[in-house]
Parts: structure tokens; sequence; C-alpha cells
């Protein structure tokens, strides 16, 4: 075999292997959806973030708009602090209120944007002001138990 | 001397021996890295090798690849549907496929394919005298036979992985949505949610990379180091092939345990 | 000493082996070597399978270290060169190894041309006229496409030995150039060995144990056993020589001064011991 059928035969080889990220990137990855467009980071303190992850998805009315970027704890607070990357093209009112949803009832958690009507935009690095933490699926099932059980009563 | 003693020196000199051999391998290693001047100045020596490593490795990939796709449709959907959760599938094969059995599975097979015919190749070179050959005419055979086909293999085995990740993907959409009957929209859009392509698909190709350096370090350096006899170059292959097939998977082991510990 | 010896070596012999003791591990394969190479002439070392021949051609190029003594090239000694110095010393070195050692996944031709493409920047058409030169000298032109596994035993030998020729030289040295060939290919090989040594003006080590194939085209011949030189001399003091050693190898001889047995420890003591694993050419 000469040279230059081996160097066709490699290009050949290479290519493929570049369609096959490209596919793997593309087709089965995320690589064309929001997250690789600029962002501003916003904070948000919550209570309790439940199972909340880096990496999870930002929406609002449903659209991936952000990112979560870093959870830490902060100890004066002892609050959750939690930084979301938000997409540079968005931008939300002050009054926005953060709650963190599951979606399906076992899916995965994310944090809601639910915007209110201030008519000032939040800039990066600023707090937002209003939060409501994860919703714990026990609390909710004991809550339930008791209120029935305290309604029961008062029968 | 008595058994145990026996037994205890016996011991002794295995350890050493295995230690002696990791240090040679290292600091061949070393020497090869340091001698690839020749392999990446006249790259079509290493493209030479990337023919014989790399394509000639494609049918075996690529048809391994497709049957491990479909097989992972057919499992993946006889235990999701009990959940009621099918649509899943996709999710499945994909992360199952690009952060482990793409990059794991195509180096198993790399080397038993190209590993042990590297490490043949250079044994037969060694016993044949043509590496000594090529030292008598002052052409380092570290630079001129070994960097090339490392080089080769390193090269190959990401290329070797993408590829058998994507017909595994487009197997598992064979079996679960031609043949099953899987919802395609739900199928795609659910992979697309959840694998990540940095998180999944590049920890893959970094995966395939070390996999890529371990096997053909492992296969160069059993050629090289093999007993010039028809029976130390039988016995050199095999080793190639399992001292790499539990190396990739240790390796495996390790990297997964790094990349994925905070998910 | 004979005379004629002493006086072509006057000068500046091309390589000069003094009291050379080589050893593996402990087991010692060469001791108390002298060897004179002259310039122009083709020298033979003889001697039984096994009495370090090799490794004596492996000395001189630089692939193996004495343990003591030295060997000089050209003036230089070849233990006390770095790897560059080694290097730029074997260019100007040929080898012939035993069987060939063509390269198995290049064509004749590429073997020829290996040498001149790595070491010399010689556009491609002077290197293919070049590779057809030295291939008719061997007269192989005609097979430059084909592959070493298309060859037989004796045109491999031949390819070899134009790759060996290929920078011309100043020093070639044959490892058994004569094993497991007919007497055809045997005679031709003798025959190249003499012409090319003396066209290219070179020097020649033929190390061999064919005595009456070497006896016809050397000048002077060392024999060695047991790693000592234990006769020398030019082919006729050889062929009349009355030393029982050299008298039973160029005779074939059964019995003689040369013993059955592979000098040993007794059996005993040899089948308690651990096998030590060889030192490594490499390193």
């Amino acid at each position: 075999m000469n040279r230059a059928a081996i160097d066709l035969w490699v290009g050949l080889f290479v290519a493929l292997g570049l369609a096959a990220l490209l596919f793997l990137g593309l087709k089965v990855g995320n690589l064309s959806s929001t997250d690789v467009g600029e962002t501003y980071a916003l904070q948000a303190r919550f209570d309790n973030i439940g199972g909340l992850k880096v990496r999870a998805p930002v929406k609002s009315a449903g659209v991936v708009v952000g990112r979560v970027g870093e959870i830490r704890f902060d100890a004066e607070s002892y609050m959750a602090l939690v930084s979301l990357n938000v997409d540079k093209r968005y931008q939300f009112p002050r009054d926005t209120f953060a709650t963190i949803n599951t979606s399906g009832l076992l899916g995965e958690q994310y944090v809601g944007f639910e915007v209110g009507g201030d008519p000032d935009m939040l800039k990066a690095g600023d707090t937002l002001k209003k939060t409501q933490s994860a919703v714990v699926l026990e609390k909710l099932i004991s809550q339930f138990m008791f209120d029935k059980a305290s309604g029961d009563e008062g029968k | 001397m008595n058994t145990a003693q026996k037994l205890l020196r016996q011991l002794g000199h295995q350890v050493t021996e295995r230690l002696w051999r990791l240090g040679f391998a290292s600091r061949f290693l070393l020497m090869t890295v340091l001698y690839s001047g020749t392999a990446l100045r006249r790259f079509h020596l290493t493209i030479r090798e990337i023919y014989f490593t790399g394509v000639l490795s494609l049918i075996i990939i690529l048809v391994s690849g497709m049957f491990v796709g479909m097989v992972l449709g057919l499992q993946g959907y006889d235990t999701l549907q009990r959940y009621g959760s099918s649509e899943a599938l996709g999710v499945l094969v994909a992360l199952s496929l690009v952060r482990e059995l793409g990059p794991v599975v195509a180096a198993l097979l790399f080397a038993s394919r190209a590993g042990s015919a590297i490490t043949a190749e250079i044994g037969l070179m060694k016993a044949t005298e043509q590496l000594s050959a090529m030292e008598m005419m002052a052409v380092s055979p570290i630079a001129r036979v070994v960097a090339p086909r490392f080089w080769a293999g390193v090269i190959s085995m990401p290329i070797l992985a993408a590829l058998f990740s994507a017909m595994g993907v487009l197997g598992g959409y064979l079996v679960g949505v031609q043949l099953i009957g899987v919802d395609e929209g739900a199928f795609w859009s659910q992979m697309q949610a959840a694998v990540d392509f940095r998180e999944d698909i590049m920890n893959g190709v970094i995966k395939s990379f070390v996999f890529g350096v371990l096997v053909s370090w492992i296969a160069v350096f059993e050629g090289y180091d093999a007993d010039p006899t028809a029976e130390g170059v039988s016995r050199a292959t095999t080793r190639t092939v399992v001292t790499s097939s539990l190396a990739i998977l240790a390796a495996d082991f390790v990297l997964t345990a790094f990349m994925f510990r905070g998910i | 000493m004979p005379s004629l010896i002493a006086t072509s070596v006057s000068a500046d012999p091309l390589v000069q082996i003094s009291d050379l003791n080589f050893a593996y591990d402990s087991r010692s394969i060469l001791s108390g070597i002298n060897i004179t190479i002259p310039r122009g002439k083709v020298v033979a070392i003889m001697g039984p399978s096994g009495c370090g021949k090799t490794t004596t051609l492996r000395l001189i190029g630089g692939q193996l270290r004495p343990t003591s003594g030295e060997v000089r090239v050209a003036g230089q000694v070849v233990h006390e060169c770095d790897d560059d110095g080694l290097y730029l010393m074997r260019r100007r070195m040929g080898m012939l190894f035993q069987f060939g050692a063509l390269f198995t996944d290049m064509s004749v031709f590429d073997n020829v041309a290996f040498q001149m493409r790595e070491h010399t920047n010689l556009p491609e058409e002077l290197i293919h006229d070049l590779v057809l030169m030295k291939l008719h000298a061997v007269g192989l032109r005609g097979a430059h496409k084909l592959m070493p596994a298309e060859l037989s035993g004796g045109m491999a030998r031949r390819v070899a030995l134009a790759r060996a020729i290929a920078l011309d030289p100043m020093l070639i040295m044959y490892d058994e150039p004569f094993a497991g060939l007919d007497p055809i290919s045997l005679s031709i090989i003798g025959e190249l060995i003499r012409t090319l040594n003396d066209a290219l003006g070179a020097s020649s080590i033929v190390v061999t144990h064919d005595v009456h194939e070497s006896l016809k085209i050397v000048d002077y011949i060392y024999f060695v056993s047991e790693g000592k030189i234990v006769a020398e001399g030019t082919a006729e003091e050889i062929k009349e020589s009355q030393a029982p050693y050299v008298h039973q190898f160029v005779w074939g001889e059964a019995d003689g001064p040369v013993p059955f047995q592979y000098p040993a420890r007794p059996y005993g003591e040899e089948m308690m011991e651990q096998p030590s694993k060889p030192r490594r050419w490499w390193s």
C-alpha cells in the first residue's frame, strides 16, 4: 500500500472520528442548547435547597435561562447560598421570586424564576430578595397527616 | 530450606521483579516521549501506524459498538418499562456508552486487536535483529519504531471510542425506536436533556485518551522487552492483552471516582 | 608474530582492540582479546559457535560495554563515546547481520535507501540512483521492488550487504555471512566481501566458522576459543598450522583439544541454583 492511499484512509478515519464526536455533542448531548452563551451571576439564599445540584437548570416559564453555578453554606445566616449563572440575553425584574421546584413527582430539582413587576432589572452580583425553599416530600406528607389528624379531632 | 522460606523467597523475587519491570517500563515511556521528535516531525511515519492500529481496527469497533448498543436497547427497555419510563431508554443507552462502555470496551478491543499486533511486530523485529540493525545504522529504534506506534495508538484510541459510542447510540436507537417502538422524540430529547457535553462526553474522551496511553505504552514496552525468541514473543503478546485489560479496568475505576464524584 | 601483519599494521590501524575483557554478569565471555584490523584489509575472526565472536562485533559497534580494556575505532575509544558520538561513529560502519535482518515492512529499495533517508538530505532522485547502484553492485538491481519475504536466503543476504554499504562505510562487519547458504550463494557472498572491501577502500571484519570459504578471501585470521585468542596468522599460515586446535578446526575433526562439554560447575551445584536473568543488551 503506498503512502497516498494510507494518507487517504487515515484522513477518512480521523474525519469519521470527528463526525462521531460531533454526533455525540449535538445529537446525543446538549452542546447546541443554551449553556454555551455568556452569563451573569446572581445570588440567592434558601432555607433548604433539598436535592438541588450544581449545574441544575434555572428556568423561567419552563424555559431554561441559566444554570446553578455554586452551592455554599452561609455560616452567618445558616442558609444555603446559591449562585445562579443566567444567560446574558435575559433580564429579570428586581422583585423576581426564586423557587426550588421538582420536575415531576420524583424528577430532578431546578430553580424557577417567578417574574415580578419591578421596573428595575437585576444586575450581575445582585441577590434575589424573595426565595422559596425546596419542598421536602417527607415534610409535606407528615404535615398532611398532622392536618388530617387535627382536622378529624376538630369534628 | 523449608517451604515457608522458599515461598517467602519466591514472593520477594516476584515483587522485586515486578518493581524492576515497572521502573524499566517508566524509564522506557520517558525515553519514548523524549525521542518523539522524529515521529512528530516526520509525521507520515505516525500516519502509517495510525493506518495499521486505527483504520484496521475500525470494523471490529463499529460492529461491536452497534451490537453493544442494541443489547443495551433490549435490556434497558426490559428494565425501564417495568417502571413505566421506557422513554428514558435514550438516556440509559447514551449515558452508559459515553461514560463507560464506549471508552472501556473500545479500549479492551483495541488492546486485543492493535495492542497485541504492535507487541508481536516489535518483538519479531527484535527477534530478527532488525532493532539491532537499526541501532548499528545509527538510527534509534525507540525514535523510529517505538514512538510512531505509541503516538498512533494514543491518537487512534479516542477516535475509536467516539465511534464506538456513536455506533452504540445508533444501535440503541434502532432497537429501541425502530424495533420496539419507543417514541422517537422522547428518546432523543430526554437523551439530550440528560447528557452533558462537558461532564459526560468530554470525560469519556479523556478516559479513552488515558486508556490509549496505557494500552500503547504496554504494547510497545512488552514488544521491546520480549525475549527475542518465538516463545518470548508469544508470551509478550499474551502479557500485553492481560496487562492492558487489567490496567484499563483499574484506571477506569480511578478516573470514574475522580470525574463523577460530585454528581 | 608473522611478518605480513607487522608491516601492514605500521601506522594507524582502523580498529585496535586491546586487553578486552567482557562478562555477562559473572559469566566471562571474552578475556584478554587483542585484535588489530589494519586499513584496507579483510580480517576473519573464527571459532566455534558461542565462543564470543558476535560479542566482539557488538563491542566494536558499541552495543555492549567492555568489562575492561578498550576498543579503538579510527583512534577513538568506543565505550567512552556518548550517544551522539557513538551514532556518528556508527554512520561510518556497516554491519551485515547473521540472517540479514532486513526490515520486513519495507521493500528492498526502501531497505537500502533507509540510511540515506535517515541521515542525509539527498533529493529522492539521487537516492533512487544511489540505491540502484548499490543493488547493482550485489547483482540485485532487478529485485528492488520485491519485499524481503519474497527473497531467497542468499538474495536477502545480498540485499543486506547492499544496505550495509549504503553510506560507503569505512568498516564493514559481517556476522556469520555464510551461515545457511547454498554453495553458489556462498561463493557469491565471499566474492562480494572481497571486491566490495577493495572497491570501497574499506576494512572488513568477518566473523564466521566457515573455514574454507573465508580462507579464500581474507588477509588475516584470528582464532577464538572460549573467549581467548588461540591462534592467528595469514591464510597460508593457518592452513599449514600444526597447532592442534587450528588443525582440528580447519580439518573439521570431531575429536581434539576442543572439548565436547562447555565448562561448567559441578552438576549438582548447578541444579540447586535460581536461574538469573541475563543482563539486557540495551542497559
